[in-house]
């Protein structure tokens, strides 16, 4: 195989470690709709956590897009 | 199609004589439009908050109450996360996030965004963790080193705990500058392959035939593009704030550390 192409293949590959932060952040969502559903009192005060627990998901999936990218362009 | 990696690229506007700082080599002064972007960032947040209080009425009006609802917003969630002591931490965590603001929306309106640039994110990720080691050191000394020694784990347990704890302290400002990067840049990059779409389709529609096709794909795509722009906005304000959130957080590790509020 050229080397181009395993360097294009591997990039691809890298970034399969989004889908684990995208399941990742949709269960924190989904939990966190869950409870504001079942108590919508509670739900204003847990805002920051929300975006806090995603933003620590999704840093994950952005080092698997940042490896994909070093692939890409080194 | 446009490569989508153009909009990153950086060019010198002015070029400045280079400075040679001993011990450390050659620096490029030049004035680049990395620079013109954080320099109309900030230049953009001294004139509204300079606006803003002009003229302060106990009844506000629209402006006032744009920045008062800003200075708020910022000074409950570091008095929430910290507590009463995080008041001293405001004037730094208000400040980063305003110039993440600034820099994420002008880049949504002007052809470059200065925090799609690694070396900007990195610098102010560098500042946060800096300011939280001499926070951390300046209040609890040597006690410092508590933070990787959880209370209440067996003794066993620690052997293992200890060195995960330490790999994530470090990898925290790696994080923190690859998310405000990674976002930025992924976003753009996204916006700028469905733009794309549009121009290659439209240019196929303009060949007549079975490539008048290319139509609807094209309003579809132009259609996207416009969803992304507004996608993009939120991930603008989102990325402002979780920068403040996680610096209030990682302040709060070393400001409260040992006992919790």
């Amino acid at each position: 195989m050229d080397a181009e192409a395993a360097k294009f293949i591997g990039a691809g590959l890298a970034t399969l470690g989004m889908i684990g932060a995208g399941v990742g952040v949709g269960v924190i969502f989904s939990g966190f709709l869950q409870g504001a559903t079942r108590n919508p009192s509670a739900a204003g005060g847990q805002f920051t956590n929300l975006i806090l627990g995603a933003a620590l998901t999704e840093a994950l999936g952005i080092l698997a897009f940042v490896l994909g990218l070093l692939i890409l362009f080194s | 199609m446009a490569d989508p990696m153009h909009q990153f690229e950086i060019h010198k506007i002015v070029d400045l004589p280079d400075f040679t700082l001993p011990g450390v080599g050659t620096i490029d002064m030049a004035f680049t439009n990395s620079t013109l972007a954080m320099t109309l960032a900030a230049g953009l947040i001294i004139a509204f908050m300079a606006a803003v209080t002009a003229k302060p009425q106990v009844v506000p009006g629209r402006l006032q109450v744009i920045g008062e609802g800003a200075f708020n917003y910022i000074d409950n969630l570091v008095v929430g996360i910290i507590g009463h002591e995080g008041r001293k931490f405001f004037p730094f965590v208000f400040s980063i996030f305003l110039f993440i603001l600034a820099m994420n929306v002008l880049g949504l309106f002007l052809v470059f965004t200065a925090t799609s640039q690694l070396a900007v994110t990195a610098t102010l990720a560098a500042l946060t963790i800096l300011l939280v080691l001499i926070v951390g050191f300046a209040r609890n000394g040597l006690g410092f080193f508590k933070l990787f020694v959880p209370s209440g784990v067996p003794w066993y347990m620690l052997i293992l705990v200890t060195p995960i704890e330490v790999i994530s302290f470090l990898l925290r400002p790696v994080t923190l500058a690859l998310r405000l990067f990674g976002n930025m840049l992924g976003g753009h990059v996204a916006m700028k392959v469905f733009a794309g779409f549009v121009v290659s389709l439209g240019a196929l529609a303009a060949g007549g035939g079975l490539g008048l096709l290319g139509i609807p794909g094209a309003a579809l795509a132009l259609g996207g593009v416009v969803a992304l722009t507004a996608l993009e906005f939120l991930v603008a304000f989102l990325q402002a704030f979780v920068f403040a959130v996680l610096a209030c957080v990682y302040l709060n590790d070393v400001v409260n550390l040992g006992h919790h509020h």
